[in-house]
């Protein structure tokens, strides 16, 4: 099996796009994608999708094969990849798969979604309604899931409250330098924790926002990618898990099984561990979700990943595992499909060294998408090529 | 009105119930939670809620001790006024959510269910 290679990236400004819908969105990271790699359309062979729900959000389907039409790129073969907030990170992983397996000599993957011209509660029951109909009656939300959780971590390992804010403001002071990121605006302690509570003990700022946006990566062998880019990264270690659709039933409510897995078998393909990881991004969608992932993936013991973060081990430019350089989804922005994708680019961009002021030493990057309250993730992988 | 619980071949019991239990095993029978108490676990009280949904709306996650066995549920709490390891009994309520308010195909579901109230 050749090893894939990403030789392009790219991504859309995430936020509030009033009056571009989906359609726009993908073309505009499509073409961007395009130019980075210098591929020309027609020497695409697959084109993935990653999007969640444009048939619910605006009434558009069939995505995959309009944006073939957008970019010119027929007659690449399509597919839209959905797998709920993780699409993104789906994507890579059949992206990675259709080069991998020899199908496609060049695959372009684009994820977005369009979300803001709902209310808050309209796109929220969007997303809860990827919920077990048992929880679904009840009104049960991924920000519910995440309040529930976060009381029971707090309180099982006798965390501060302020380390959750600690994770929002590290991850709103990194979008600073991102400049597609949503906010790009620092918050302090003081603020995210005295704002309007969502899912107590959870905040405001303890929540990403609703985001339109798009992002892009070009894959191909890595024999095919020294013709296209003397700086190119390499997928090393990919895998996808799932848990339990219904939340409650795991054994253990910190214990994101899908992360655990996923993260093994990228570990073991990559031949990598936790310490030779450089950067990571993670899914902190809400704030509570960058503690368990830290703990899933072993970049901590169960526990103790909110003493690592009070330690600033998670900081951009002091800390010994940067998390989240991009700002996270908490200030980059969350628009679904796109996120996962928008987590490779970058890693990407990290260890081909195209990260600007948000640059940091790292050869070796990971990024974790993860699916509804942890249904579904993905963990990927990425080196600088050698 | 029940609120039912799946008991499987190994013994476990799981709620709701699914075609397959725990390591493959096969469902034998229901086992009417309504008639038991339970400890909170967690809870939260959500103040963004989705079309339909009441607001607030504080759930619990609500650990059941049944023949030995745990089963864990999910449901709306009667009140805000909870702490974690509270005992609450089930409480029966015609219409949980408003149907057809949200995405969620009305006729796809049942609407009624439990609600949790402490003891």
């Amino acid at each position: 099996m050749e090893p894939v290679a990403i030789i392009g990236a790219s991504m859309t400004q995430f936020g509030q796009r009033e009056g571009e819908w989906i359609q726009d969105l993908l073309a505009e990271a499509g073409i961007e994608c395009l130019e980075d790699a210098g591929v020309d359309a027609d020497d695409v062979d697959h084109l993935y999708v990653s999007n969640m729900a444009s048939g619910e959000f605006e009434g558009q389907t069939g995505v995959p094969n309009a944006l073939a039409h957008d970019l010119d790129a027929m007659p690449a073969y399509t597919q839209r990849v959905d797998q709920t907030s993780s699409s993104g990170g789906a994507g890579i992983y059949a992206a990675w798969q259709s080069v991998a397996s020899g199908a496609s000599e060049m695959t372009l993957l684009v994820g977005g979604e369009k979300m803001t011209h709902k209310t808050t509660g309209e796109a929220t029951d969007v997303i809860a309604s990827l919920t077990h109909p048992a929880e679904y009656k009840h009104g049960v939300t991924l920000p519910s899931f995440a309040g529930l959780t976060a009381r029971h971590y707090l309180e099982r390992f006798d965390a501060p409250r302020e380390s959750l804010a600690k994770v929002a403001v590290k991850n709103h002071e990194n979008g600073v330098d991102n400049p597609h990121a949503q906010f790009q605006k620092e918050i302090d302690m003081e603020t995210a924790l005295e704002s309007p509570i969502v899912a107590d003990p959870l905040r405001l700022y303890d929540f990403c926002p609703i985001t339109d946006g798009s992002a892009a990566l070009m894959l191909c062998p890595e024999s095919v990618a020294e013709e296209y880019a003397d700086e190119y990264a390499v997928i090393t270690g990919i895998d996808g898990a799932t848990d339990t659709h219904v939340v409650h039933e795991r054994e253990d409510p910190t214990v994101m099984g899908g992360v655990v897995e996923s993260g093994k078998g990228a570990y073991e393909m990559s031949g990598r561990g936790p310490d030779d990881i450089d950067v990571a991004e993670l899914h902190d969608m809400f704030t509570i979700l960058e503690f368990l992932q830290m703990e899933g993936l072993g970049f901590a013991e169960q526990g103790e990943a909110w003493k690592l973060v009070e330690e600033g081990y998670t900081e951009r430019d002091t800390g010994d595992l940067p998390i989240n350089t991009s700002g996270g989804l908490k200030s980059k922005g969350h628009p679904l499909g796109a996120s996962g994708v928008a987590q490779g680019v970058e890693i990407y961009e990290q260890v081909v060294g195209e990260a600007g002021p948000r640059q940091v030493e790292a050869d070796v990057g990971l990024c974790c998408n993860v699916g509804g309250f942890g249904n579904c993730v993905i963990t990927t992988i990425m080196e600088a090529a050698q | 009105m029940t609120m039912d619980a799946t008991r499987y071949d190994d013994g476990s019991i799981t709620y709701p119930g699914h075609p397959r239990g725990p390591g493959g095993s096969e469902p034998i029978e229901t086992i009417d939670l309504s008639e038991y108490t339970a400890e909170v676990v967690t809870w939260t009280t959500s103040t963004a809620t989705p079309p339909g949904v009441r607001e607030p709306n504080t759930l619990a996650i609500v650990e059941f001790e049944v023949a030995g066995e745990t089963v864990r549920a999910i449901g709306q709490a009667t009140t805000d006024d909870l702490e974690t390891g509270d005992e609450v009994e089930p409480v029966h309520v015609d219409e949980l959510r408003e149907p057809g308010a949200g995405i969620r195909e009305p006729e796809s579901q049942s609407w009624d269910g439990y609600r949790f109230e402490p003891v």
